[in-house]
């Protein structure tokens, strides 16, 4: 009974009474943490896209039989691949590449069907206009797989022990390598933190710039009535943030939504406290909202680039990795990744979802501690 | 109008011995020995830069002194602050109420932050709205009052737990004649109530108002009594004289 009397009494109820309501009358932010989200979702979707598609292709037939026509179909069948024109010769290929009229070209030699029958291996040559590297090494990935997949079909009606290059980079959970997929789950986390850090890195230091935070901390509120109250409100902007992402996602960008949804609106929640934590820590260390702004926007460079958002991180020098290490965002991308992507549930991801629990209680208790009621 | 009030509580209500605060280099408040005897309107008079505020300011627990001893309702403010901060009222300098808030839910809010909920919440509220003649009011964001308006709201936020001991920083500097005439009806009320009243003013015509005025030069107090003691000790016809002497001998040694 004690204990409920103690929790009906909390200064947590007056003071998420009063964030609810300044939130209410700020119409403008709340609009925009939620119609953000929106626009940065389309821009990012269709703009980072590390996939090449429709690459202007001409073809150079020198077999010109059923099979070398199948080659060409399946890789157009890709959409990697637009056919471009048909050349009469290897200088012919030479001039087009050149002059940039085609930015790849498909050699078939003429014994191309006679080897693929034989089962001697066929080869054709794909010619990459290299200059954008990554353009180039999306289209040499994308033609090889093509081959790799499609060689069955091509030696179909043949003994199976006899169908040599069969070459199967098959990767999973994203056959088409559509970039969207891997950046819409990824961009969740990237809005969550940029949105949530920048509003409570301010919260503090606003009220302290006003003038409201003096008069109030002469009051017997508690310091973790007033941390809570500061992240609590903004728990709910970011499950809508994250709804509003995931959904124009599937419908849109049709993102996969595989695994467990459940899972992945539970091992948000310590995630978002985690993030609305560092705003706040930003917030008790800083004097002025500028100073907060800066802040944030240092905290959001390496949360984009070193969490695996952009760049994976397998690739990167240990001390990135190590850096990588102390930002949420990192373990988060692994948990919306899976659950989005993998088709995974709580099962597989406790791990990451065990370290962001661990960063939110750690974060509002240093948050807590580190807010004191003096003006000192 | 500066008929002296009884005192209905015996005791001390602000106790202070060799206070003092620095900031870096400077010493904004030297060796203060103050006592404000519970249930009287005290002026705490200077000018600006002489210690008032950070005065105040440790009082309430929002500045830690760096040296000295001090309670406030027999509370020691080292180790007693949250139970002091149950039992008093400030209203800072600078209006430190929520403008995007209207006047009920700016008052509700620090109510119910002090503790009063539901029944206890409604009726204070609507007492606190009458006494502080703000009815008309109620329901209109407080960043659009002007200043009169907003330090009654101010007060009305400050002293809706019914405190023993209330600070009061300059609560009428910008406001106008008329506006400063109603909240000083509504101290006294306060002080009629009962409540000690620790007030500081520029305006030397509410200096008068108090029983007593404690004048601070340089973060040292230098003189404490009754409106007609200060004048004596001084040799000054007015208050204002007193203020004014006060400040040229600073600016005298400052030279």
């Amino acid at each position: 009974m004690r204990f409920i009397q103690k929790v009906r009494d909390s200064s947590l109820w007056p003071m998420l009474w009063k964030e609810f309501r300044q939130m209410g009358r700020d119409r403008f932010t709340v609009g925009m943490l939620v119609g953000l989200p929106s626009i940065q979702l389309l821009l990012f979707g269709y703009a980072i896209r590390t996939e090449v598609r429709h690459v202007p292709m001409v073809v150079l037939d020198q077999s010109g039989t059923q099979e070398s026509r199948a080659l060409v179909t399946l890789l157009t069948n890709t959409q990697n691949f637009d056919v471009a024109g048909h050349a009469r010769g290897q200088a012919d290929v030479e001039r087009v590449l050149a002059t940039g009229g085609a930015k790849a070209a498909l050699v078939i030699p003429p014994d191309f069907s006679k080897d693929l029958k034989r089962g001697r291996g066929a080869t054709a040559q794909v010619i990459v206009d290299a200059v954008d590297p990554l353009a180039a090494s999306a289209a040499i990935s994308a033609a090889g797989l093509a081959s790799g997949t499609g060689i069955s079909r091509l030696t179909r009606g043949l003994p199976e022990e006899e169908a040599e290059l069969d070459v199967r980079v098959r990767p999973r959970y994203n056959p088409g390598l559509v970039s969207a997929f891997n950046v819409v789950p990824g961009l969740v986390g990237v809005l969550l933190t940029m949105t949530l850090v920048a509003i409570t890195s301010m919260a503090l230091v606003r009220e302290r710039e006003r003038g409201t935070l003096e008069q109030l901390i002469v009051t017997p509120v508690t310091r973790s009535s007033v941390i809570l109250g500061k992240i609590l409100p903004f728990v709910i902007v970011g499950y809508i943030q994250m709804t509003v992402i995931l959904a124009l996602g599937h419908c849109i960008l049709h993102v996969p939504l595989r695994g467990d949804l459940a899972a992945l609106y539970l091992l948000t929640l310590p995630f978002i406290i985690a993030v609305l934590a560092v705003g706040l820590l930003i917030s008790t260390a800083v004097k002025t909202q500028t100073q907060a702004m800066q802040l944030s926007v240092f905290y959001m460079l390496p949360s984009m680039l070193l969490t695996g958002f952009m760049f994976p991180r397998e690739a990167m020098p240990l001390f990135c990795r190590a850096l990588a290490a102390l930002l949420p965002m990192t373990y988060y991308l692994e948990v919306i990744r899976s659950i989005a992507l993998k088709g995974a549930g709580l099962a597989q991801t406790w791990q990451p979802a065990l370290i962001l629990t661990a960063f939110a209680l750690v974060l509002v208790t240093v948050s807590v501690k580190r807010f004191t009621k003096t003006m000192e | 109008m500066t008929a002296p009030l009884a005192s209905t509580t015996p005791g001390l209500a602000v106790e202070t011995v060799g206070m003092r605060k620095v900031f870096g280099k400077l010493v904004a408040v030297d060796s203060l020995d103050l006592s404000i005897t519970r249930g009287t309107v005290y002026g705490l008079l200077g000018s600006n830069g002489s210690g008032k505020t950070t005065t105040i300011r440790m009082l309430c627990g929002l500045l830690t002194p760096s040296q000295g001893k001090a309670s406030v309702i027999g509370l020691d403010i080292a180790t007693e602050g949250e139970a002091i901060r149950k039992r008093i009222g400030y209203m800072c300098q600078k209006f430190g109420l929520y403008d995007d808030m209207t006047v009920r839910e700016n008052l509700r809010f620090y109510a119910s932050i002090y503790g009063l909920r539901r029944e206890t919440l409604r009726v204070r509220s609507e007492e606190l709205l009458v006494n502080l003649r703000l009815t008309q009011r109620v329901d209109q964001l407080v960043g659009t009052l002007s200043g009169g308006w907003k330090q009654r709201v101010a007060l009305a936020c400050a002293t809706a737990h019914q405190p023993d001991l209330v600070f009061l920083d300059e609560p009428t500097a910008g406001v106008d004649p008329a506006a400063r005439r109603v909240f000083w009806d509504i101290i006294y009320e306060l002080a009629g109530a009962g409540t000690t009243i620790v007030v500081t003013t520029h305006y030397m015509d509410e200096a008068a108002k108090c029983q007593r005025l404690g004048f601070m030069s340089k973060g040292r107090l230098i003189a404490n009594g009754t409106q007609d003691e200060i004048l004596r000790q001084f040799g000054q016809p007015t208050v204002e004289d007193v203020f004014v002497e006060l400040q040229r001998r600073d600016e005298g040694v400052a030279a």
